[in-house]
């Protein structure tokens, strides 16, 4: 279902959690909201589900307005960081939670569980206690709670954030093939761009309370409204006012000196597999870094403390 | 000295004084009640007197128990997840029973409850003066227990119930409620085992009745004045027997029910 939240304010003792945000989701979408820590991702996601209360402003799910309502008949399923696991209970009544709640029959319950233990991979660990599955099981277990009594919309805090990198790059994929899956309006919080890049079809950026833009990953990152945007979606090499992405930035073969190149000393170079890290320091004294394929190392035979000649693009200036 | 030979005289140590502190005198205590033989033993036990003294001494035991659990853990609930002026005192206050000698309490208690108190009700010498002045010594037990584990619980958890659908009663019950049950159950424990040998603060309040008010711990003193050691030491062993078993069972239960909650 989608989601509106209408000019929305939350204040914490003195400091300003959220200023004036308005955000709208569509139906089914699969939203990012994207910032450091501090920007109010985490509380505007808290927000919609009904675990804080805005000072101002409204939040609105399908066609009813939710603003006042508790979390529990929102009808929205939360996953948390750290699991929130209850411990003294096995994974199926984990799972069974918010249908037992909802006491439904018994052979109902029971199917349910099994068809999202399957979904999450974990059939077979039905009776096992959450401190006897690993990070990312628990994880799983989380999400088959949360999707059981079938919410309208599926919110995720930081929800990979406490997982180790592979375990966390097996849940993106998974999570982005779940969505296909199933088509539930989902929003999930998250401070690392490529995790939002590689996930969500939309990606709202955050910071300091508001939202800096909103739109597709790659209109984010190519046409970024701000300095934030650009600075944040992607790597950029600042110069000054001025913006560069590090594989917009040319190595030349030797000789070539057409209008707009420029020499540079190798500082060094760091191999990342087929991604090579040049990182140069300019005529006039400024450092950069280039992000080349490692073909393009080899052919051009770049080395560490090798003068070359680059093509830096028309840099991108943002208006104070 | 090697770590081996330390860990060896730590653990002699330990040994000696538990021995002096603990074993020997229960030792005593036994050997001293089986003096006449198993016959003797229970002449004493089952004499009206004592069974009556016994009796009373785990009804209020039991009665105190629920009590303090029902409020133990409501002055808990109310000193984590609230805030409010003169909280530290009120924390601090908690803890009086603890600090006050308890025949300190039993003065207080005749002070206030006895004949021409301020509030114009005298308890002396009933039962309910017995069950008040347990229910003050043991105040500390169940909320002093309860406190840190309610303060350590991750909110998370019922942030999730809540999402779930969950009402507060709800999440009250299937998720905090199960959190606190070893601490409520040890915390209880150990007030059980307290109210059984509580002799201080009742000894003024309850006026000692035989078959009416007089617990177990005043009627072993009462016995001792008399010279009948046998019959102190017999009823000691009761209350003793009484204690274990209950502070065994709850602790089987405790670890059973939070095998599965690190």
């Amino acid at each position: 279902m989608a989601i509106e939240v209408r000019d929305v304010t939350k204040r914490f003792g003195t400091f300003t959690a959220l200023d004036d945000v308005c955000l709208r989701v569509g139906d089914g979408a699969l939203t990012a909201l994207l910032g450091p820590s501090g920007s109010g991702k985490s509380t505007l996601l808290r927000i919609i589900a009904g675990l804080e209360t805005p000072d101002s402003g409204s939040v609105q799910i399908g066609e009813e307005e939710v603003t006042r309502a508790p979390a529990r008949a929102r009808g929205v399923g939360f996953v948390f960081q750290h699991y929130a696991p209850f411990k003294h209970m096995t994974v199926a009544d984990n799972v069974a939670f918010g249908l037992k709640v909802r006491r439904r029959p018994k052979a109902e319950i029971h199917a349910r569980v099994e068809e999202l233990l399957a979904l999450v991979r974990l059939d077979g660990l039905a009776e096992r206690y959450p401190s006897q599955l690993s990070g990312g099981q628990q994880q799983r277990m989380a999400l088959a709670r949360a999707l059981a009594p079938e919410p309208k919309v599926l919110l995720l805090d930081e929800p990979f954030g406490a997982l180790d990198a592979q375990v966390r790059a097996e849940l993106r994929e998974w999570l982005r093939r779940l969505h296909e899956e199933i088509h539930v309006t989902t929003i999930f919080v998250t401070h690392d761009q490529e995790e939002a890049m590689e996930v969500a079809e939309q990606i709202v950026v955050m910071n300091a309370g508001r939202i800096e833009q909103a739109g597709a990953p790659r209109e984010l990152y190519e046409a970024p409204r701000n300095e934030f945007v650009m600075s944040f979606v992607g790597p950029v090499n600042r110069l000054g006012d001025a913006f560069l992405r590090p594989h917009d930035i040319q190595i030349l073969p030797g000789g070539d000196s057409s209008p707009g190149s420029t020499e540079a000393l190798v500082r060094r170079v760091v191999h990342l597999g087929f991604e090579v890290r040049v990182e140069l320091t300019l005529q006039d004294g400024r450092d950069v870094w280039a992000q080349v394929t490692r073909d393009t190392t080899q052919e051009l035979e770049v080395e560490e403390g090798q003068i070359l000649t680059v093509r830096l693009p028309a840099p991108r200036v943002f208006a104070a | 000295m090697g770590a081996r030979s330390a860990s060896l005289l730590g653990r002699g140590l330990l040994g000696i004084y538990l021995s002096v502190l603990v074993v020997l005198p229960i030792a005593a205590l036994l050997a001293r009640s089986s003096h006449g033989g198993l016959s003797a033993f229970w002449r004493e036990v089952s004499s009206p007197e004592a069974q009556a003294a016994i009796k009373l001494t785990l009804g209020v035991s039991v009665v105190v128990v629920i009590v303090n659990g029902l409020f133990g853990t409501l002055i808990a609930w109310v000193m984590v997840r609230d805030e409010f002026r003169g909280k530290k005192v009120v924390n601090a206050l908690i803890d009086l029973p603890f600090a006050l000698p308890t025949i300190v309490a039993g003065v207080v208690l005749l002070a206030l409850y006895g004949k021409g108190g301020p509030f114009g009700v005298d308890i002396t010498f009933t039962r309910a003066a017995v069950v008040m002045a347990l229910l003050f010594v043991t105040l500390p037990f169940v909320a002093r227990s309860v406190q840190p584990v309610l303060l350590e619980l991750d909110g998370s958890a019922e942030e999730a119930a809540a999402s779930l659908g969950a009402g507060r009663l709800t999440v009250f019950r299937r998720i905090v409620l199960p959190a606190l049950t070893p601490a409520i159950i040890s915390g209880i424990a150990l007030s059980f085992a307290r109210a059984l040998g509580e002799f201080g603060s009742v000894v003024l309040i309850s006026g000692n009745l035989p078959f009416k008010t007089e617990v177990g711990s005043v009627y072993i003193f009462g016995q001792i004045q008399n010279e009948n050691l046998p019959a102190a030491a017999a009823v000691s062993v009761v209350l003793m027997l009484f204690a274990l078993v209950v502070l065994a069972a709850l602790t089987l239960f405790t670890r059973s029910r939070s095998k599965h909650v690190r």
